[in-house]
C-alpha cells in the first residue's frame, strides 16, 4: 500500500513538473512578451505627437523667418490680404507681442518669485506645524485652478476696477500661476539640503538669516533656479488667461496700464484671421522653441547643481 | 541619594581631574528634556578643566550627544527641547549669554564631515567670519587661513586648490577642514560629536592624532562610543547610562579601577 | 532684531498665500451671487438655455461637455500613460533610453495649449473629416483625442514615480518563484503602487476638465449637450474664452459663476487625488 502512494505522489509530481515545463510556461512567456510588445509601441506612439507637432510647425513655418520678424509689430489684415494676393510672404512680425511677453513676463517674475522662495523657505522650515500644512494644502489648491479661472479672476480685480484691459492685470495672472510651482520647488530643494549644514552654520555662532540666506539658499540655488524657469516656462505659453486680462495690442505697449499683446495672443489672433494665417506657424515655431530651449536649460542646470 | 552621588563625582574631581591647569566649563544639574516627562539628560553635574580632552562614553541612547549639544545651545533649533540646570563656560552661564556668542566661544564638529558645499575650501575656513559679518582684510584671511589649516595638518594637502569646493576632499580631510572651520574662530572650546564615527580607520587615526596636538592650545569634549578610542585620546572619562552621568574620573583611574559596578560592565563589554 | 524681520517676511509671504486664496475664492462668489440669486442655483446648473436675446443661461450643457470630454480623454490617456510608466518606472527604469523617453515626455508638457489647438485644427481636424466622423471634423472625439495628448505627461510622470517606488524586496521574491515580468507586474507591482496610479490620473484629470484653448479651437462652439462623439459643444472653460470678451451684464455674471463652478469641480478632484496620494505615503 505504502508502495502505491509513493507511486503516485511520483507521478502527480512528474505531470507537475511537466506541466510547468511545457505548454504553459511558453503561454506565459508568450503572454509576458506581446505585453512587453504592447508596452513598447504604446510609449513609441506617445512621442510621436511632440515630433509631428515640431515637424508641422517648422515645414509651415520656416519661409516668414526673417529680421522683420523681431522688429516690426503684427501687420493689418489689409496689408496681408494685399501680400497673400500678390504671393509675397506676409510683411511685418511680432514686436507686438514680443514686447509685451517680455514685459509681462519681467512683471510677474518680480511679483512671484520672491514671495514663492520666501514661502518655500517658510514651509521646509516649519514641516511640521498646522500653519504650513494649510499654506501647502492652498499652494496645491492654487496650482489646480485652470488657467482661464485666474483670467476670470483678475478680470475681477483688477481689470474691472481699472476700468481697462492692462499688461499689469495680464501680469498678476502669469504670477498667480508661477506661484505655486515656485512655492513647491523651492520647498522640494530646500528640504534637499542636509540639516548638517544648518547646525554647523549654528555652530559657528551664525544668525539664522543668515544661515538660511549664506548657507540653505546657495546650496539649494539649483533647484530654485530651476523651478523659476520652469515656472516661466509654462507661462510663457498661456492665452486664456491672458485673453481675460491683457487683451491684446496691434502696436508696441510698455505702458502697464494699457492693453498689450504677447505672442499666445497674436497666435489667436492670427488663428482668427484667415489673412494672417500663414504667420500662425512661424510664431508658434518661435514660442515652442522658446518654451523647449528654456526647458532643456532648466532640466540640465538641475543636473548641474544637484546636491551631492 | 542622587545628590550624594553628584557631590561625590565633583569631590573627585576636583581633587584628582586636573592638577595644574584652571576650571573652564562647569555643569551644575544639567536636565535636557525632549518631551515634558521625559528626561534624555538628568541632572548632570561635572567640572571641565582647560587644555584636557574629556570623553562622554555610553551606550547610544544614553543622552551624550544631548548632553554635548547642550552645551553649545544646539537644542535650541527645535522647540520642544528644554535644558534646564547651570552651565557655566569661564563663570558665565551659557543659558543666560547670547546664543550667537556662546556658539562662537565652544566650536563643535559633527559627525558626518559637513563642509558648506558651496564654499570653497579657503571659505570654509573662514566660514565663522563670513557668517558672523567680520570683516577681514586679505592678509589676514591668508593668515587666519594658513595657521588654521597648519593647525588641522591639511595645509601641506591643499594649499594648492584652495579655490575648489570642500566636497572634494576625502572624508578624512572634510573632517579636518570642518575642524579648522571650528578652530578658525579661537574657540575657548572644542566639542566633538563623535567625529570619527564616518571615518575609515586611517582617517580617524589621524584625527586623533589631531586632537592630542590640539590639547596644548585647545579644551576638548569629545562624545564617543568607542571605548579604546576614548581611553588613546582622553584625559578624563565620563560615562553615562540612561541620562545619568554614573562616573566621571580621569580615564586612566576609570578604565583601570571603576567606582561603579555599571561602569565596569560597561567596560567589560557586559552591556552596550 | 535682523531675525525677527525675516521670519516675519517668512511668515508674511505665507499670509499671501492664504490671502490669495481667500481672495480667488471671494472674487468668484461675490460676482456669482448675483446669478445664483436670479436663476436659482440649481436651476443655473440644470438648465440647458443659454440665449443672450431673452437673457436666460444655464450651465448644464457646457458642464455636461467638458465632464464628456475630460472623462473621454482619460479613457484614451490611460493605456498610453500606463505603458510609458511602466517603460519608464518597471521595464527600462535607469537606463538612458528610459531618459530620453521621459524628457520627451516632458517636453510634449511644455507644449503650449495653443500650438495643440492649431495641431489640432490643422493637421488632426482634416483626418476626422477623412474618416467621416462629421462634415467639420470639429467636436467632442476630436477635443478629447488632443486632449488625451495634452495630459499623458501629467499622469505618467506621477505613475512613473510611483511604479518605480515599489521595493525591489518584493519583486525579487516574485521572480524567485518563476513569475515572469508581467506577473511580476501584475501582482506585485499594481498592487502596491495602484492607488498612487489612480491618483495621478485623476490628477490628470483635473488638468484636462480646466484645458481651456485647445479645446476652444476644437470642440465646435455649440450650445448643445452632446449626444455623440461626433457631436460638436462647449465646455465651461472654453465658452468662457468664446464669449468672456463680449459679454455684460447677466451674461457677464453667468460667465463668472461658470468659472466659479468649474474652480469647484477641479479644487474637487484635486482634492480627492492628494487625499488618495497622502493615504499612499503613509
Amino acid at each position: 500500500m505504502c508502495d502505491s502512494i509513493f507511486r503516485h505522489i511520483g507521478i502527480l509530481r512528474h505531470r507537475h513538473i511537466k506541466k510547468l515545463m511545457s505548454s504553459t510556461i511558453q503561454y506565459r512567456r508568450a503572454k509576458d512578451r506581446i505585453f512587453l510588445g504592447v508596452v513598447c509601441v504604446l510609449s513609441s506612439l506617445t512621442m510621436i505627437p511632440l515630433f509631428l507637432i515640431l515637424w508641422e510647425l517648422l515645414k509651415k513655418g520656416y519661409k516668414q523667418i526673417n529680421l522683420s520678424l523681431f522688429t516690426e509689430v503684427a501687420p493689418s489684415s489689409m496689408d496681408a490680404m494685399l501680400a497673400r494676393i500678390s504671393n509675397e510672404p506676409i510683411p511685418g512680425g511680432i514686436l507686438n507681442g514680443l514686447s509685451g511677453t517680455v514685459l509681462m513676463l519681467c512683471m510677474a517674475i518680480v511679483m512671484s518669485i520672491p514671495v514663492g522662495i520666501l514661502s518655500g523657505i517658510y514651509l521646509a522650515e516649519h514641516k511640521d506645524s498646522k500653519f504650513s500644512g494649510a499654506v501647502r494644502s492652498l499652494t496645491d489648491l492654487l496650482q489646480g485652478v485652470p488657467s482661464i479661472v485666474v483670467g476670470v479672476v483678475v478680470y475681477a480685480w483688477v481689470v474691472r476696477p481699472m476700468h481697462s484691459y492692462s499688461a499689469f492685470a495680464g501680469s498678476v495672472s502669469l504670477a498667480i500661476m508661477m506661484l505655486p510651482m515656485i512655492i513647491r520647488s523651492t520647498e522640494e530643494s530646500m528640504k534637499m539640503v542636509p540639516g548638517t549644514l544648518k547646525e554647523a552654520g549654528l555652530a559657528l555662532g551664525a544668525s539664522y538669516s543668515t544661515i538660511i540666506l549664506r548657507i540653505l539658499v546657495p546650496a539649494a540655488f539649483g533647484g530654485l533656479f530651476t523651478g523659476s524657469l520652469l515656472a516661466i516656462c509654462r507661462v510663457m505659453g498661456e492665452t486664456a488667461p491672458l485673453l481675460l486680462t491683457a487683451l491684446g495690442a496691434s502696436s508696441v505697449n510698455l505702458n502697464v496700464t494699457e492693453p498689450t499683446s504677447a505672442i499666445p495672443l497674436l497666435i489667436w489672433e492670427f488663428y482668427n484671421d484667415p489673412n494672417l494665417a500663414n504667420l500662425i506657424w512661424t510664431t508658434s515655431l518661435l514660442l515652442l522653441v522658446f518654451v523647449l530651449v528654456i526647458n532643456i536649460i532648466a532640466k540640465n542646470i538641475a543636473k548641474k547643481w544637484k546636491i551631492q | 541619594m542622587e545628590n550624594t552621588i553628584n557631590t561625590q563625582v565633583r569631590a573627585d574631581s576636583e581633587s584628582q581631574l586636573s592638577p595644574n591647569s584652571e576650571l573652564l566649563l562647569q555643569l551644575k544639574d544639567v536636565s535636557v528634556s525632549y518631551s515634558p516627562d521625559k528626561k534624555a539628560v538628568q541632572d548632570v553635574s561635572a567640572d571641565i578643566f582647560s587644555h584636557t580632552v574629556t570623553a562622554i562614553m555610553g551606550p547610544s541612547g544614553c543622552g551624550k550627544s544631548t548632553l554635548l549639544r547642550a552645551i553649545n545651545r544646539m537644542h535650541e533649533l527645535y522647540p520642544n527641547i528644554k535644558t534646564e540646570g547651570e552651565i557655566l563656560l569661564k563663570g558665565e552661564n551659557v543659558l543666560d549669554m547670547n546664543p550667537m556668542k556662546v556658539r562662537r566661544m565652544a566650536g563643535m564638529v559633527f559627525q558626518r564631515p559637513n563642509p558648506f558645499p558651496t564654499m570653497s575650501i579657503y571659505d570654509n575656513v573662514l566660514a565663522g567670519y563670513s557668517l558672523n559679518n567680520i570683516k577681514l582684510n586679505k592678509q589676514e584671511k591668508d593668515e587666519i587661513v594658513e595657521t588654521t589649516l597648519r593647525g588641522v595638518a591639511l595645509w601641506d594637502e591643499v594649499k594648492d586648490s584652495m579655490t575648489k569646493k570642500g566636497s572634494f576632499l576625502s572624508g578624512g580631510q572634510q573632517q579636518r577642514l570642518c575642524i579648522a572651520r571650528a578652530l578658525a574662530l579661537k574657540p575657548e572650546l572644542l566639542l566633538m560629536d563623535e567625529p570619527t564615527s564616518a571615518l575609515d580607520p586611517i582617517s580617524t587615526n589621524r584625527i586623533e592624532e589631531l586632537i592630542l596636538d590640539l590639547k596644548r592650545q585647545y579644551t576638548i569634549v569629545i562624545v564617543t562610543h568607542n571605548m579604546s578610542q576614548a581611553a588613546r585620546i582622553s584625559d578624563n572619562s565620563m560615562f553615562m547610562y540612561l541620562g545619568e552621568l554614573v562616573e566621571y574620573d580621569s580615564t586612566k583611574k576609570m578604565f583601570t579601577k571603576p567606582k561603579e559596578k555599571r561602569t565596569e560592565d560597561y567596560l567589560t563589554g557586559a552591556f552596550g | 532684531m535682523k531675525d525677527k524681520l525675516f521670519k516675519y517676511l517668512l511668515f508674511g509671504a505665507c499670509c499671501l498665500i492664504l490671502l490669495l486664496s481667500g481672495g480667488i475664492i471671494y472674487a468668484l462668489v461675490s460676482s456669482s451671487v448675483e446669478v445664483f440669486s436670479h436663476f436659482g442655483f440649481f436651476n443655473f446648473i440644470q438648465s440647458t438655455e443659454w440665449d443672450s436675446q431673452n437673457q436666460k443661461f444655464g450651465a448644464l450643457p457646457f458642464i455636461a461637455g467638458t465632464m464628456l470630454t475630460s472623462l473621454l480623454a482619460l479613457l484614451f490617456c490611460i493605456p498610453f500613460a500606463f505603458s510609458i510608466a511602466l517603460f519608464n518606472g518597471e521595464y527600462f527604469r535607469g537606463t538612458k533610453i528610459a531618459a530620453v523617453v521621459s524628457s520627451i515626455v516632458d517636453l510634449l508638457a511644455g507644449i503650449p495649449s495653443i500650438v495643440f489647438g492649431l495641431w489640432g485644427f490643422y493637421v488632426l481636424r482634416p483626418v476626422m473629416v477623412d474618416l467621416g466622423i462629421n462634415a467639420q471634423g470639429f467636436g467632442v472625439l476630436l477635443s478629447s483625442i488632443v486632449l488625451a495628448i495634452m495630459i499623458i505627461p501629467y499622469a505618467s510622470s506621477l505613475s512613473t514615480e510611483f511604479i518605480s517606488v515599489v521595493p525591489n524586496e518584493l519583486k525579487e521574491a516574485a521572480y524567485s518563484l518563476g513569475a515572469t515580468n508581467l506577473e511580476v507586474i501584475r501582482t506585485v507591482s499594481i498592487p502596491f503602487a495602484g492607488s498612487g496610479i489612480f491618483a495621478s490620473f485623476i490628477l490628470a484629470l483635473g488638468r484636462a476638465l480646466g484645458e481651456t484653448m485647445a479645446v476652444t479651437m476644437l470642440i465646435g462652439n455649440t450650445n448643445n449637450i452632446p449626444k455623440n462623439l461626433a457631436d460638436t459643444g462647449n465646455t465651461m472653460a472654453s465658452i468662457i474664452a468664446n464669449q468672456f470678451g463680449e459679454a455684460s451684464g447677466l451674461k457677464l455674471s453667468s460667465l463668472i459663476a461658470m468659472g466659479l463652478l468649474l474652480f469647484v469641480l477641479t479644487a474637487i478632484i484635486n482634492l480627492i487625488a492628494k487625499y488618495i496620494m497622502k493615504l499612499v505615503n503613509k
